[in-house]
């Protein structure tokens, strides 16, 4: 691990309408870092990866990959981050070749090297069998492959997974860990979950967000508690405080 | 990055049946509307010493497609947008290092492949006159010039309306009101002020794209064709644009 940021999110904060989906967050992430956002279904977790990767805009705020702006510079910025969002985004219809060669050419990888990229994504996901089938037919935890297969398929520097082993049954579970630990030496990656024991055995350090706000930012390794007092404790604890104001 | 769109998108258009079965269902269409036209005008021969066979059939058979053209266009450009939103396909597409600009500039073009396919070979069928009869060659390719801007039209138009809604059919059904308002504006002017340089009269989509079938080439009717197109493409990328504040 080295402190080169990557990821420099500032004051994000996002409005629908007039309900508050985020407020006021900021972080800093560096290479070699593996982060998970940890929080209750709605806390906003969603929302923010969303907006680290230019989909939606922030109400106020700013966000920095790698040292480009996601508004200012969105190109740029873009070329360096890999996103799979809740809902893999895949085109069923095509095969699992086709698709990632799609992906391969939509970053911007020069046509002689689409390939190769295809060809290594597909072996670190566990695809190399199933690469000329149609994405319709594979079973769930196969087609969350593909789309973490499509977030990795340029080697970007910062990958934000937005529930990577949602779907998936135990054996894929330990391989997908196993890629994104394998993947966090070199790259910073962000993942979102609901399963403490998920995050606990992925990443080193963990953000706890409720309602819109990071009610935890913290190493695991300098918890002094297990993550799961820890998160049940501040969870509970700012619950009871929202309900007193 | 434009082309690459493109060509994807086209070939996922041949990859499903759907558009497949489009084209042959255009394809027949068309060959009726022909058969109509050649068979009226054989039959007719005094028409035949007024106006060339040009004029009859091919003109007729052009005229006739756009309307054909009318009708189909929405269910080929309903899911040109609004099934990314669906499927969640368009948060890959915003999170690649792509401008917004180039991905509806794809997008479009992909649709405008599959449908100058289309003009190839709907005129196919006009253009077999040539084996047995003088045509004119002027007003042919005029009409055939006029369908491509006619479709090039209805795709920004299509893609726009399907930029707009996350259910395929609503942007269907929506296309084919702006195209129908679009065709049929002319008909305002002629009921109320009944004269043809009105603001209703050059909105007209059926009073440019005849002007082509009749083999008059204006370049009023062609600024007309790429001021629409301009139009529904600037205001797609203004919409994919503002899904990021309004999603």
């Amino acid at each position: 691990m080295n402190d080169e940021s990557l990821i420099c999110a500032r004051n994000l904060s996002r409005y629908y309408g007039g309900r508050r989906a985020i407020h006021n967050i900021s972080f800093t992430i560096n290479r070699g870092e593996i982060v998970t956002f940890l929080g209750p279904n709605g806390a906003g977790k969603s929302t923010l990866m969303q907006i680290l990767c230019g989909v939606l805009a922030a109400s106020a705020g700013t966000v920095t990959i790698a040292g480009h702006d996601i508004i200012a510079e969105p190109l740029l910025a873009k070329r360096q981050l890999g996103y799979l969002p809740e809902q893999p985004p895949l085109y069923t219809d095509c095969t699992v070749d086709e698709y990632l060669t799609y992906c391969a050419r939509l970053r911007n990888i020069k046509a002689a090297l689409v390939p190769h990229s295809v060809t290594a994504s597909k072996q670190k996901c566990g695809l190399n069998d199933v690469g000329k089938r149609l994405i319709a037919n594979l079973s769930k935890g196969y087609q969350q492959r593909v789309g973490i297969a499509q977030a990795i398929i340029h080697t970007p520097d910062v990958i934000v997974l937005d529930e990577p082993s949602a779907g998936v049954d135990p054996n894929q579970m330990i391989e997908i860990r196993e890629l994104i630990r394998d993947m966090g030496r070199e790259h910073s990656i962000i993942l979102s979950t609901h399963m403490l024991a998920e995050a606990q055995s992925i990443s080193d350090r963990v953000l706890i967000i409720y309602a819109g706000s990071v009610i935890l930012d913290s190493k695991l390794a300098v918890l002094d508690e297990p993550l799961e007092q820890t998160y049940l404790k501040l969870t509970q604890d700012t619950s009871i405080e929202m309900n007193r104001s | 990055m434009t082309v690459n769109i493109a060509l994807f998108e086209m070939r996922r258009l041949f990859l499903s049946p759907f558009a497949w079965t489009v084209l042959a269902i255009v394809q027949f269409m068309h060959a009726l509307v022909f058969y109509i036209f050649l068979s009226r005008y054989l039959q007719q021969p005094d028409i035949y010493n007024e106006h060339g066979l040009t004029e009859v059939v091919v003109a007729g058979y052009y005229q006739s497609s756009g309307l054909i053209m009318l009708l189909i266009t929405p269910f080929l450009t309903m899911r040109l947008l609004s099934e990314d939103y669906r499927t969640g396909t368009i948060k890959l597409l915003l999170s690649s290092p792509v401008s917004v600009t180039r991905l509806v500039l794809g997008k479009y073009f992909g649709m405008v492949l599959f449908m100058l396919s289309m003009v190839i070979m709907v005129s196919l069928i006009p253009a077999s006159l040539v084996l047995g009869a003088p045509l004119d060659y002027g007003q042919f390719i005029a009409a055939i010039l006029g369908l491509v801007l006619l479709l090039c039209t209805f795709a920004a138009t299509g893609l726009f309306v399907s930029s707009l809604f996350k259910q395929p059919v609503i942007a269907a059904i929506c296309t084919f009101a702006v195209l129908l308002v679009l065709w049929t504006s002319h008909l305002a002017s002629s009921t109320q002020s009944g004269t043809d340089d009105s603001v209703a009269a050059y909105l007209s989509i059926l009073h440019h794209y005849n002007n082509f079938t009749e083999g008059m080439f204006n370049s009023v009717d062609l600024v007309y064709f790429i001021i629409m197109i301009l139009l529904f493409l600037l205001l797609g990328i203004w919409r994919i644009d503002a899904m990021r504040i309004h999603p």
